[in-house]
């Protein structure tokens, strides 16, 4: 077992573009929960309808990538209405099962056979990422070991996480965000001192949505191909366990904590997978240990909600619930 | 606005003796300058009426108490004119607008503000925080504002600056940076109410002020409401006490089961043998042993609204069933907490059996220890 | 939404410290084996009573019922010709001719990058299991069929057949020179979708009720009773599969369900109500729990589908309708355990206890109901529901996998949800509206792959025009 190895990947994985689209959709999902109290369990589907609408604005239309972008923040934006104008004027509870039913919805049309012309169905949309890669201002070259492209992806997503983030800490620290946090708190308060509790809301759920479907375009960029098995409901759970991870109504907690959430992800797989290699562990093979991975972030979000609901750097009185 | 002008004759509120009635005061009687109207509103939690007021009408400066027996629907009755809840028929005026159908917030914003029987402080904020989200026209409050502080800062100066005086006022100055969720139970109260004056409101509602306030703490809420008064706004607020309530009040409406039974200035109300009969003669105790018992439970706690009966959560107690005669789980009295009145002829009916008495409701005995 | 404090001290960490044995780490094999905790006998006597007359109901009608089943195949599922690969999907299907099984028949696979075969085993199972769902051209080897046996008029050969959303397919070549292949009338295809919607409907309505039961009385929207239904199913297969008798096997089901019911309350949820925790918290806590049970599933009982005994059969032919036998059976049965339900809700004690805990936690209390007590027997009866629907729902896909629960619980919610949030009997009619529903959208056009869809989009135009449900009341969903 290298454990120089291990580490190297570990530190990789923290600044993957993967963990980007991870901080971002966690972003989101604080703006959600974190500041407005809204329960969304779908922002798997939102990640999924940015990433189609552009993979497909672009495969099927030819459109640049930057309509194609457009396209998806509009399709997310709608998306968000759709599922805000029942719900949120109803329990916070319907919004969820509402959200993680959208968000399924989502996923079984895009695997449908029926559209296998249009989303591709199981197999995806591949190849859209040609215009993108036309703004890939470095050229060849290593930069910090990678290639220039794997650099401009990073750099890409990181980016968006910076600009979104900041964007959030300013929007939050405004009277607007104000009203937010007094939603998240009560409800019937703000609204018996005259604030339109509902539009609030709304505006919440399409910026969170929005943050979902950048980083759907970060997640699946630089893989080139987009497919309905990575955005199943899982997504979303794992985005949850980095949102509270890293503390749910701060701008550095869903970062930080989805850096947190991969570099665990990472270590434990590569030294279960060391372990197997030397064979200190004869009972597990390596595909158990992959679903050992996912025990642990079941378990971790458990307790993470049990006993640290601030997250692991929160602070307490930062908290959103109790 | 539609306010008499504070000018040269402008009338010190404190001292305005003119009468409040037009003719005898009487329920639903008309008065010199109203500033709610309220015709036939009512509401109905399943089969029973919790409101159901034919004319109702606040007088402008004044101080009015709306008291009346647990259950009696003063809440009900908040709710519906602050437009937090949506009655079966009526409709209702601020001001001369049309209240009727207009979402809560909409309420608010033309000056008719509320506080809540259970105290709702965003725990979470700051003292002034919470001051500040009472306050009306920050721009910044605007998603298209919201990234510009120089379009909301001057205004957030001058909204933090009238949140400083109402904190001296109320004596939260010192609690200024601190959470709300660090405040006492009395402090919440004044942070509240506190809160609500920052929306420059031309009626308060106040639900319930001075539930679970301490007595050294009741005083200065009692001279803060009087205050209000003197600085020209209008307050109409719940209470039990009618020592209180004969303290500060001008006015006094007493509802009983849903209905305006009387109105009047506080010590002729006091004498009004309907006020008597509301108070005293009602029935305080809900026997669940007795057959209809269970039925009353029901019925009770579809009022209730901490209770899910009679809601969409009501689920598995919703329909027929708890409605059956076989009732011996449930043999028990509600707690004795709301029983905060004169419970001298108190009547208890146990003993009743399950044969005499159709399930359906008891006259007279439906309403009354509902929470209000 | 409310919060249930009982006034008694909050528990430390060392009350949690329990929680390392909630986790389904150690479920499957230990928990049965749990013994009692001795504070309480009496009270686990109750509620194991009431659960205990709820199995003997269950596996009464499972035994009246299920002869054929037992009969059909051998108590060692798993089909002997499955290819060499283990993926998480699976085309399969029983090959006979005049009720004849036909072993050693080549069948292949192909589609989506992928090829596999299979060889029928000697109970005609085949099984191929293939990497992701889509569309595969399934062809049979007419050249390995016995002498003198052939593929039936009519019948494609290759075919293409396209997943439906389950994570297995299953597809029947009929044999029999003379044997044409009925393709049914609109109205015959209704009415079988009809009956088959009904069935699942009812099955899905078993672990609804469960759903919200807990939902009614301690406002928690459990995200893990996917895996309730799911471990139900396993254990039955598990124990089945190690040669256990069917019947056995079913009873270890039920009670595998209702003791993770109970271990969930006692070392989760109830430290958590204790503790004051809020309902969001709790549902979240549901989450992480649902992901670690349903991968522990996983890491035991692996990805691959398998079948419970005797869940391929013929379907039956009732004049009108044509139904599998499983399919009636688990109608009957959902029925028959639906209806004792409503009786003991609404004619029990514990029944009468469970509906004035569901409307007023604190009111019960002060009345002198042990409200945790009736939570308790909520779980368990839950947790026996779920494993029961699971069970059945083994049988309609047809397949035990470890994800199935994750597949029903949307549906789930669906019908919760429609019928109204914590109604029970309002759960019982939103989820056999959702089985028929997604039954029959097959039958008016919509692909099979999309038949959840219906549903679900269902579900969200409810919310938009009527959100307190078909029988929920009007007042305060917001």
């Amino acid at each position: 077992m290298d454990f120089g190895e291990i580490f190297n990947e570990a530190i990789g994985e923290m600044v993957s573009p993967t963990t980007a689209a991870y901080a971002l959709a966690a972003l989101g999902l604080a703006v959600h929960f974190g500041y407005s109290g809204l329960l969304n369990f779908g922002q798997a589907g939102f990640m999924a309808v940015g990433s189609y609408a552009f993979a497909m604005s672009t495969i099927l239309l030819g459109a640049p990538w930057w309509i194609g972008l457009l396209i998806a923040i509009v399709a997310a934006s709608a998306f968000a209405l759709l599922l805000g104008i029942p719900t949120l004027r109803l329990r916070a509870d319907y919004l969820a099962i509402v959200t993680i039913a959208a968000a399924e919805i989502i996923r079984y049309v895009v695997t449908t056979n029926s559209l296998t012309k249009v989303t591709g169905s199981a197999n995806g949309l591949a190849g859209f990422r040609q215009d993108f890669l036309r703004l890939n201002p470095f050229p060849p070259g290593n930069y910090l070991g990678y290639s220039s492209p794997d650099f401009f992806y990073r750099f890409f997503g990181w980016g968006l996480v910076i600009i979104f983030g900041l964007g959030v800490w300013l929007l939050m620290r405004s009277p607007w965000g104000r009203v937010l946090k007094g939603i998240r708190e009560d409800e019937l308060a703000v609204r018996s001192l005259g604030k339109n509790v509902y539009a609030y809301k709304m505006q919440s759920l399409v910026i969170g949505g929005g943050f979902g479907a950048l980083a759907g375009l970060v997640f699946t960029l630089p893989r080139d191909v987009v497919q309905p098995a990575n955005y199943g409901t899982e997504l979303t759970f794992f985005l949850w366990t980095c949102l509270l991870l890293g503390g749910m109504s701060t701008v550095l907690g869903p970062v930080i904590g989805a850096m947190l959430f991969w570099v665990v992800l990472s270590l434990t797989q590569n030294i279960l997978f060391g372990l197997i290699g030397v064979g200190a562990l004869p009972w597990l093979n390596p595909s158990q240990a992959g679903q050992l991975r996912y025990i642990l972030v079941g378990v971790a979000l458990m307790l993470l909600m049990i006993f640290r609901p601030q997250g692991v750097f929160g602070n307490k009185k930062e908290l959103a619930f109790s | 606005m539609s306010e008499p002008q504070l000018t040269a004759d402008a009338v010190d509120y404190m001292t305005d003796t003119r009468p409040i009635a037009e003719g005898p005061a009487g329920p639903g009687c008309a008065k010199r300058d109203p500033i709610v109207v309220a015709d036939d509103v009512s509401r109905r939690f399943g089969g029973i009426t919790a409101v159901d007021v034919e004319h109702l009408e606040i007088p402008r400066h004044k101080i009015t108490a709306l008291i009346g027996p647990n259950g009696a629907g003063k809440t009900t009755l908040f709710n519906l004119l602050t437009g937090f809840d949506t009655p079966n028929s009526g409709t209702w005026q601020f001001e001369g607008t049309n209240l009727e159908g207009m979402s809560s917030y909409k309420v608010a914003r033309l000056g008719m503000v509320r506080t809540f029987q259970l105290t709702k402080v965003m725990g979470k904020l700051t003292v002034l925080e919470n001051m500040r989200l009472g306050a009306s026209a920050q721009p910044g409050e605007k998603l298209r504002n919201a990234l510009f502080q120089g379009i909301w800062g001057k205004r957030e100066k001058d909204i933090t600056a009238q949140a400083d005086v109402l904190l001296a006022k109320f004596k939260l100055d010192t609690k200024r940076g601190d959470y709300a969720a660090s405040l006492s139970g009395g402090q919440r109260k004044l942070l509240e109410m506190a809160r609500a004056l920052m929306v420059n409101p031309k009626l308060v509602m106040l639900d319930e002020p001075m539930a679970g306030v301490n007595p050294a703490l009741t005083q200065s809420l009692l001279d803060h409401i009087k205050n209000l008064k003197a600085e020209g706004m209008t307050v109409l607020f719940v209470e039990h006490d009618m020592q209180m309530v004969r303290h500060i009040a001008d006015w006094v409406v007493v509802m009983a089961e849903g209905k305006v039974v009387a109105e009047g200035p506080p010590a002729e109300v006091m004498r009004d043998q309907a006020v008597i009969d509301a108070y005293l003669g009602a029935h305080h105790d809900v026997d669940l042993g007795a057959a209809g018992g269970v039925q009353e439970l029901e019925e009770v706690l579809a009022a209730d609204e901490e209770s899910v009966v009679g809601t969409e959560d009501a689920g598995i107690l919703s329909e027929e069933s708890v409605l059956s005669e076989d009732s011996e789980i449930l043999a028990v009295r509600p707690p004795d907490d709301e029983d905060d009145d004169g419970d001298g002829t108190r009547e208890r009916r146990t003993g009743r059996r399950a044969a005499d008495s159709p399930p359906d409701v008891v006259p007279g005995t439906s309403h009354d220890s509902r929470e209000d | 939404m409310r919060h249930i404090r009982t006034g008694r001290p909050a528990c430390g960490p060392d009350r949690i410290a329990g929680l390392g044995q909630q986790t389904p780490g150690s479920t499957e094999v230990h928990i049965v084996n749990r013994p009692a905790p001795a504070a309480h006998p009496q009270r686990l006597v109750r509620a194991l009573s009431a659960a205990g007359a709820l199995i003997g109901v269950v596996l009464a009608l499972f035994l009246a019922l299920a002869p054929a089943a037992e009969a059909t195949t051998s108590p060692s599922p798993a089909p002997s010709g499955s290819s060499q690969q283990e993926f998480p999907n699976s085309i399969s299907g029983i090959l006979r001719n005049a009720g004849q099984p036909l072993s050693g028949v080549k069948i292949t696979a192909k589609g989506n990058g992928f090829e596999g075969s299979a060889t029928s085993s000697p109970t005609g199972a085949w099984s191929i299991s293939v990497p992701t769902q889509g569309s595969y051209q399934v062809t049979l080897d007419e050249s390995t069929l016995p002498s003198g046996v052939k593929l039936a008029e009519g019948e494609k050969n290759p075919r293409t057949v396209v997943f439906a959303g389950t994570s297995n397919l299953s597809t029947i070549f009929a044999f029999g020179a003379g044997i044409v292949v009925h393709q049914p009338s609109f109205l015959e295809s209704l009415l079988n979708r009809l009956v088959a919607g009904l069935s699942f409907g009812l099955l899905l309505a078993l672990s609804a009720v469960g759903l919200s039961l807990i939902f009614g009385t301690t406002g928690l929207t459990n995200f893990a009773h996917g895996e309730m239904v799911t471990l139900g199913a396993v254990i039955v297969y598990t124990l089945s599969a190690i040669g256990l008798p069917f019947w056995l096997a079913i009873i270890a089901g039920l009670l595998s369900g209702a003791v993770f019911g109970f271990v969930q309350d006692a070392f989760l949820w109830k430290p958590l109500r204790r503790r004051g925790t809020g309902l969001v918290p709790m549902m979240i806590v549901s989450i992480g729990l649902a992901l670690a049970a349903r991968y522990v599933i996983l890491f035991f009982f692996g990805g691959a589908t398998q079948q419970l005994p005797g869940a391929q059969t013929e379907d039956i032919d009732l004049g009108v309708v044509s139904v599998s036998p499983n399919n009636l059976m688990s109608l009957l049965i959902s029925a028959v355990v639906i209806a004792l339900i409503g009786i003991l809700l609404l004619r029990t004690r514990l029944g009468k206890a469970t509906r004035a805990v569901a409307d007023n936690p604190a009111l019960a209390a002060a009345s002198g109901i042990d409200v945790d007590r009736v939570i308790r027997i909520v779980w368990v009866t839950g947790g026996l529901l779920a494993a029961l629907g699971g069970i059945l729902w083994a049988y309609y896909r047809p397949g035990v996998t470890f994800n199935m629960g994750q597949q029903i619980l949307l549906m789930i919610f669906a019908g919760v949800t429609l019928g109204g949030l914590g109604t029970v009997f309002g759960a019982l009619v939103g989820s056999v509206v959702v089985g028929i529903f997604v039954e029959l959208t097959t039958v008016f056009g919509l692909t099979s792959d999309l038949k959840y869809v219906g549903a679900l989009v269902i579900m969200i135009l409810v919310l938009l025009f009527r959100p307190q449900g078909i029988l929920g009341r009007r007042e305060r969903v917001g």
